[in-house]
């Protein structure tokens, strides 16, 4: 008899059975190896569901690890550039981790599930790293990927669904915060995190119960406008927030062929997420060298004028487009905000807050395409940072 | 107790006590500490059997820097000096090869020979500048690298035209093709290809062991010698020229960790729970156990560890110790001749047989053996009349296949005993005790991961700009404060010297800038 | 007697493209060759009935899209069709598959080890890097870095300023890459031995070393660096069987006005006051040339067709010590259908794949040893194709043609010559081989033909029936190769040229020695060059 043959096709989370009966646009696509939807009514409406009322987005792929053993903070604290004991057990912690060079290999979410057990979630996959990472420390690593099922629960209403389907303690989960609930006899994980810089939540269980919290989420939130969404919508929204995203602003180092090409924590804009005090992490030695010496890149936020987005447009540093000085990673038109906004990288010492730079726009309409050098403002903060994001207790809308 | 140092070298052997010295004589307060009661790591004599000493793990002197003998005053006397090397036959004709010349072959192959070992010693010292350095970093600009760099080219094309072309044909050549293109003799391709895989985890048809053979030479132009009390002696006296410089030496001081604090060296800590100060720690230990075990992983990066943790340095050569109530009947050796390097290697496909095995982890059926009988100029090793013999063997895995017990080790001493007693016949009569180090047993009793001579497979990845791993060949580890000085840092093992001077002049260097 | 620019020896792919792009820039060429057909090593032959063999060279990769485009070969009637997947059949009943999507082949390899599964990514993207270095070299001249000539000069730099960009952690890792074993670098990889053994075989095909020889891992890259249509190491099939690529070089270069001459074996190469002058045919004809231009390896080359008294002994001794080794052999059989490997899941898309019937490191040595030992491999790695699995056009209707490549398979058993009863056994080996995995493989055929090196060499004219024309050692690569100052395409006879596979860049159907030394000659010439440049890629 022989072995079974490896799934061939495309994998289904435990939701798409539910997404399928929504989808009215038959456009999906793979996201590692599973099938998601890009959008399932309209991009722009679940788009809006995000941002007025509550947009559900299956994160089921993002890939999930579970450490776990005495050594899982000395571990964790060595692998991301952010002082890890920090994070108290029920809080989650936004990480990046990089290599040797102080190159970013990816972002991700650090959950501090409990007392020397943690999740890592990111959207590419890290198990050889991990394993390498723990080479001499008692600690073990499992990829736990398709044993937990995830869903983001995001927008305006989404505390007050929730609230309604019957979680308690909710009104006390601050941002970053995690808990665990029973959840009509199986444990269910709540945190306030997100992809989508607005008030929301992210929902983690047993797949084998997937469906079932599915229907009663759907349930509880249909007079609040609850939403299934797909990866549009959220890109949208993550451009928004000033998120970044692997292949798309940066480069995941490790499968980085070309010198040059991939990015620092510092030339991302996450000096913040580093902490030299520390003890020893990777990367450490590199970025503090950069640090004195200066780095190369710089992310920016830019506010282009106009109503054309640039998508891959080129950056200069003057109208006449004679320098070239970078180009834009990620662009999008933001309803919300009504503002032409991107991101891009440019070349130090250009970028700084405040100062102004160019983008080479190329559009096209009804065939024929134009060229328009845009003005660029570089901001500081995200596009859309709204009040709620932040509030405990959120409101009950 | 506390004390301050400016450094603390950790483990005595030869290249750790070469280092503390060069150290000291610049002014330094250094401490060694060694874990065994004796002070030379793997260049020891000890007692095996009741009455006899031999040198219980490198047995034979070819490789010791003449810097390091001259900056140090090293003055010891060898008991034999300019040995010969002997490649035995078992019909009594054997082949006798030292300083290029070689006897008991056609005129041809005589005279390939020699012009074969003036190219090979050009060559080697050639190399030998390079094992004298720290190997520069590739690809920056620091004015010191492309100095070196340039004067490598420069050095390079001094060659000639035609010997450049040779020398970087040769580098990453195999020894078979070469013996066998040069030489028409058996014996003499055996021994030849014996010589360059000694010690290593290849055999004569694996690419680059020209270059190990290059390594050989590289020092002495392969001249032996034994020094007077066996290879104890020289460390003693290494020991003895570092205290004289102000060393402190202690013995039976394992270390258990070096305390790193603020990410950095902070000092050192014994399995007795001392703790020394300094802000130097400089490891003679293999850059394994120094990281994985002495330092510890967390804290150091995973990309460093992962590059850590691949160095080959699995230990092939196994050594055996027979104490000899007389010395043994060879058919065809003169009786001066037992105080030579006798060698077992009949031709180039015996070598590569007797590696075949080692890949599987299994010990060779026919081993390939280095003997040498230094009681023979050296009577103090041995009671009156009586005889010790020393042999490198080879290929003895140190992962054999379910591990070595009581029973593989004693097969495989058989295997080895009976193999000699090809061409000694009366050997086994006149073995009144032995002892077969196997690398488990030298990783054990030396500290050695993998019982490797090397502290790391001498191979051409493995070698110059990426040893002991990329990114850290000279000297430093990516912690501030700790440095290698052993074998497993740059130009690698055997009893040279060049490991340990090296570091001393990299820290020296570091430190004053 | 009419007097040509330039003759060619031997129209195997390479010889074609060097007379190609001469007749290209208005030389008049004839391009001679002993057998009764063209294409050397790359050739489609019928052996047997309707069956089409691809009897030495099996699938194409290699060849070097800026040639194809050069020589329009499309018009030539060259078509390659990619061809994914490949499988290892394991002892215990298992398999291993590579399959050509990259998420189902993550699952396979996951089903192993996960942490395999996620190191494929740092894996692929090294490998590349090392790709994309040597990738840039393949239709240059390497440098002499003895010389002081402008030329080489400025070479060496451009290889210093390749590796200065790469960044210093980069070019230890290169240094590394170029000089470890197969098995070595797989190691700093993965775990899992299925995974690394099907993944080593690509460090030893066509090379007289094992897994375990330093070196090997550059090897690896030699198999790697090919694409179809900028797909990174895959293969392809040319329609037709690989006599479709000499096929359509040929169609090219007579589209220029050259001339092949078949049944037209050299005897020897005219040398007259110290300048190749023309050759002299085995039939007794002598054709006179400008200049000459052998396809041939260098021993056959320097040591069989050239008077010693015309070459210094530095050259001839570096030539004789020139290492072309038999390794390989191939069984080419014709099989009345499909046959069906039942270790394999029902309508699995590996049953039409690349496959390979050894599972450990330990035995891709093992078949090392057998070789080293002077015979075959009992228990050989073979690489087994059947591009009539997308090739309707070389057997008939429902049947198939297999190629086996096998790895080892020695030139002499023991130092002398090979029996047909040895011959015979060999075969054997590596029915037996198939068979354990296939019970009706054996009942399907009905015929086979068994390559030994000692036959390619006595067929093709290649010394010891080597693919690479010599071995791809550090010591015989980039200005090493074939002899170490004269790697840039001239012999050290005025009007004599080498463009076989014995210079750089080494074997494969790749073409590029014959562009490359095309190049040299027409700048000796001071002709305008018709060779293309790189693509290039950054």
């Amino acid at each position: 008899m022989s072995v079974q043959e490896v799934p061939q096709g495309r994998l289904r989370t435990p939701f798409c059975a539910r997404l399928a009966a929504l989808d009215t646009l038959n456009s999906w696509h793979t996201w590692k190896g599973y099938t998601v939807p890009d959008a399932l009514y309209c991009a722009d409406t679940e788009y809006f569901a995000i941002r007025n009322s509550t947009g559900v987005f299956d994160l089921t792929p993002m890939t999930k690890y579970r450490i776990k053993g005495p050594d899982a903070l000395v571990y964790i604290d060595r692998l991301v550039t952010r002082d890890m004991s920090k994070i108290r057990p029920g809080r989650v912690a936004y990480a990046v981790w990089c290599n040797d060079q102080g190159q970013v290999i990816d972002d991700g979410t650090i959950f501090h599930l409990k007392e020397g057990e943690y999740r890592l979630c990111s959207q590419e996959r890290h198990c050889a790293w991990l394993m390498d990472s723990a080479i001499g420390l008692d600690v073990s690593i499992t990829d736990e990927t398709a044993e937990v099922a995830a869903l983001a629960v995001q927008g305006p209403t989404s505390f007050a669904i929730l609230n309604r389907m019957g979680i308690e303690g909710l009104d006390e989960l601050k941002p970053f915060g995690l808990m665990h609930v029973d959840f009509q006899g199986t444990e269910l994980m709540v945190s306030r995190t997100g992809f989508t810089g607005d008030l929301g939540y992210e929902l983690w269980l047993d797949p084998d119960r997937a469906e079932f919290l599915w229907d009663t989420l759907f349930a509880a939130g249909e007079i609040s406008g609850i939403r299934a969404i797909g990866t549009d919508a959220l890109e949208h929204a993550r451009i928004e927030a000033g998120y970044i995203a692997a292949y798309i602003d940066f480069l995941p180092a490790h499968a980085t062929v070309r010198t040059g090409r991939t990015r620092s924590p510092l030339e991302l804009g996450l000096d913040w997420l580093v902490d030299f005090k520390k003890p020893n992490f990777n990367g450490r030695r590199a970025l503090a060298e950069e640090k004195r010496s200066g780095s190369t890149w710089r992310l920016v936020k830019l506010d282009i004028e106009g109503n054309k987005p640039a998508h891959h447009a080129y950056i200069f540093a003057d109208a006449k487009a004679r320098r070239n000085i970078g180009f834009v990673t990620s662009a999008a038109w933001s309803p919300v905000c009504k503002q032409n906004i991107a991101l891009g990288t440019v070349r130090t010492p250009h970028g700084n807050p405040g100062s102004t730079l160019w983008v080479e726009i190329f559009y096209q309409r009804e065939m024929h395409w134009s060229r328009k050098m845009a003005r660029a403002e570089v901001v500081d903060k995200p596009f859309w940072f709204p009040k709620r994001r932040g509030l405990t207790p959120p409101d009950l809308v | 107790m506390t004390d301050r140092y400016d450094a603390i070298v950790i483990g005595a052997g030869h290249n750790g006590l070469v280092c503390s010295a060069l150290l000291a004589k610049a002014g330094k307060k250094v401490l060694v500490l060694e874990a065994n009661d004796q002070v030379g790591g793997a260049a020891v004599t000890r007692e095996f059997a009741s009455g006899y000493s031999v040198s219980a793990c490198a047995h034979l002197l070819y490789q010791l820097q003449p810097k390091v003998r001259k900056e140090l005053g090293l003055s010891a006397k060898p008991a034999s000096d300019r040995m010969r090397n002997v490649a035995l036959s078992r019909n009594g004709k054997h082949v006798r090869y030292s300083d290029g010349a070689v006897t008991g072959v056609s005129d041809g192959d005589a005279r390939s020979y020699r012009q074969f070992h003036r190219q090979m010693t050009r060559f080697a010292d050639l190399l030998n500048t390079y094992l004298n350095l720290t190997p520069p970093r590739l690809g920056t600009s620091e004015f010191r690298d492309l100095a070196t760099l340039a004067r490598l080219g420069v050095d390079l094309r001094r060659l000639g035209r035609d010997d450049m072309r040779t020398f970087l044909r040769l580098i990453g050549i195999n020894i078979h093709d070469e013996v066998t293109e040069r030489f028409e003799t058996p014996l003499l391709r055996g021994a030849v290809s014996f010589d360059a895989v000694l010690g290593t985890h290849l055999g004569p048809r694996s690419p680059n062991t020209i270059m190990t053979y290059l390594y050989r030479l590289a020092a002495g132009h392969g001249q032996l010698s034994v020094p007077r009390g066996g290879m104890g002696a020289l460390a003693e006296q290494l020991a003895q020229v570092a205290r004289t410089a102000g060393v402190t030496v202690r013995t039976n001081m394992p270390v258990k960790r070096i305390v790193v604090e603020n990410g950095r060296v902070a000092g050192v800590e014994t399995a007795g729970g001392e703790r020394f100060d300094s802000l130097i720690a400089v490891s003679n230990a293999d850059p394994k156990r120094t990281i994985m075990e002495l330092v510890g992983t967390r804290h150091v990066e995973t990309g460093f560890t992962r590059r850590i943790n691949n160095i080959r340095m699995r230990g092939n050569a196994a050594k055996l110790h027979l104490a000899l109530d007389g010395l043994p009947t060879i058919s065809g050796l003169a009786k001066t001749e037992f105080g030579d390097r006798l060698v077992i290697a009949p031709d180039e496909h015996y070598v590569e047989r007797a590696f075949n095995p080692a890949k599987y982890g299994e010990s060779s059926p026919e081993p390939v053996i280095e003997m040498t009988i230094p009681s023979f100029r050296d009577p103090s090793l041995a009671p009156t009349g009586k005889h010790v013999m020393s042999c490198v063997v080879q290929y003895a895995p140190y992962a054999l296949e379910g591990g070595w017990t009581e029973a593989t080790k004693d097969a495989f001493a058989k295997t080895c005993i009976g193999t000699i007693s090809e061409y000694a016949p009366d050997l086994e009569s006149r073995i009144t005790a032995s002892e077969l180090l196997t690398p488990a047993d030298i990783e054990r009793e030396f500290h050695i991961t993998g019982g490797h001579w090397h502290h790391g497979e001498l191979a051409l990845d493995q070698f110059l700009f990426v040893r002991p791993v990329c990114g850290a060949a000279q000297y430093r580890m990516p912690l501030d404060g700790l440095y290698l000085c052993g074998a497993g840092a740059h130009p690698g093992g055997g009893v040279s010297g060049a490991a340990g001077r090296n570091a001393a002049k990299y820290i020296l260097r570091e430190r004053a800038a | 007697m009419k007097t040509y620019d330039a003759v060619v020896v031997g129209a195997g792919h390479n010889g074609l493209t060097t007379a190609a792009f001469l007749a290209k820039a208005g030389l008049d060429v004839v391009c001679v060759e002993k057998n009764d057909y063209i294409g050397g090593a790359a050739v489609s032959r019928n052996l047997h009935e309707d069956w089409i063999y691809s009897n030495c060279s099996y699938v194409c990769s290699l060849l070097r899209p800026e040639i194809y485009r050069a020589l329009e070969l499309h018009r030539h009637g060259l078509q390659v069709t990619p061809f994914g997947g490949s499988l290892t059949f394991m002892e215990n009943g298992d398999y291993y598959g590579s399959y050509h999507d990259a998420e189902v082949a993550y699952r396979e390899r996951a089903r192993f080890s996960r942490r395999d599964a996620d190191a494929y990514e740092r894996y692929r993207s090294d490998t590349m890097r090392q790709c994309r270095i040597i990738r840039d070299f393949l239709l240059s001249t390497p440098p002499d870095p003895t010389s002081f000539r402008p030329k080489d000069l400025l070479g060496l730099l451009q290889i210093g300023r390749k590796f200065l960009e790469v960044g210093e952690d980069r070019i230890y890792e290169t240094i590394r890459f170029w000089t470890m074993s197969v098995a070595e670098y797989l190691d700093e990889y993965f775990e899992t031995d299925v995974i690394k053994a099907a993944m080593s075989g690509s460090g030893i095909i066509g090379t007289a070393l094992g897994v375990h020889s330093p070196g090997t891992a550059y090897v690896l890259l030699h198999h790697y660096m090919g694409d179809v249509d900028g797909n990174v190491g895959s293969w392809g099939f040319a329609r037709g069987g690989m006599g479709a690529v000499s096929g359509a070089i040929a169609g090219a270069f007579q589209s220029y006005g050259g001339e092949i001459r078949t049944e037209a074996g050299v005897d020897k190469i005219i040398v007259r006051n110290g300048k190749a002058r023309g050759v002299g045919l085995d039939n007794g004809d002598e054709i006179a040339a400008n200049i000459v231009v052998s396809a041939m390896d260098v021993k056959r080359t320097f040591l069989k067709c050239i008077d010693r008294s015309e070459l210094d002994e530095g050259f001839y001794t570096r030539v004789e010590n020139f290492k072309i080794r038999g390794s390989s052999g191939k069984l080419n059989i014709a099989l009345d259908g499909l046959p069906t490997f039942p270790a394999l899941p029902e309508g699995s898309s590996l049953h039409v794949s690349d496959m390979h019937f050894i599972d450990s490191m330990e035995r891709m040595e093992r078949a090392y040893d057998d070789w080293k030992a002077g015979t075959w491999s009992k228990d050989p790695y073979i690489d087994m194709v059947m591009p009539t699995t997308v090739d309707p056009t070389m057997a008939p209707p429902g049947k198939h043609f297999m190629s086996c490549f096998i790895q080892y398979c020695p030139y002499e058993l023991e130092g002398r010559d090979w029996t047909d009863l040895e011959r015979e056994a060999f075969a054997q080996t590596v029915i037996d081989q198939i068979a354990n995995y296939s019970p009706d493989f054996r009942d399907l055929i009905v015929h086979y033909e068994v390559r030994t090196p000692a036959d390619i060499e006595e067929q093709i004219g290649i010394t010891e029936g080597n693919i690479f024309h010599g071995e791809l050692t550090m010591d015989q690569l980039l200005f090493n190769r074939p002899v170490p100052g004269y790697a840039q395409y001239r012999a050290p006879i005025a009007g004599l040229y080498m463009c076989g596979s014995s210079t750089h860049p080494g074997g494969g159907v790749m073409a590029a020695p014959g562009a490359n030394a095309a190049r040299e000659i027409l700048s000796d010439l001071k002709r305008p060059n018709t060779v293309p440049e790189n693509f290039g890629d950054d």
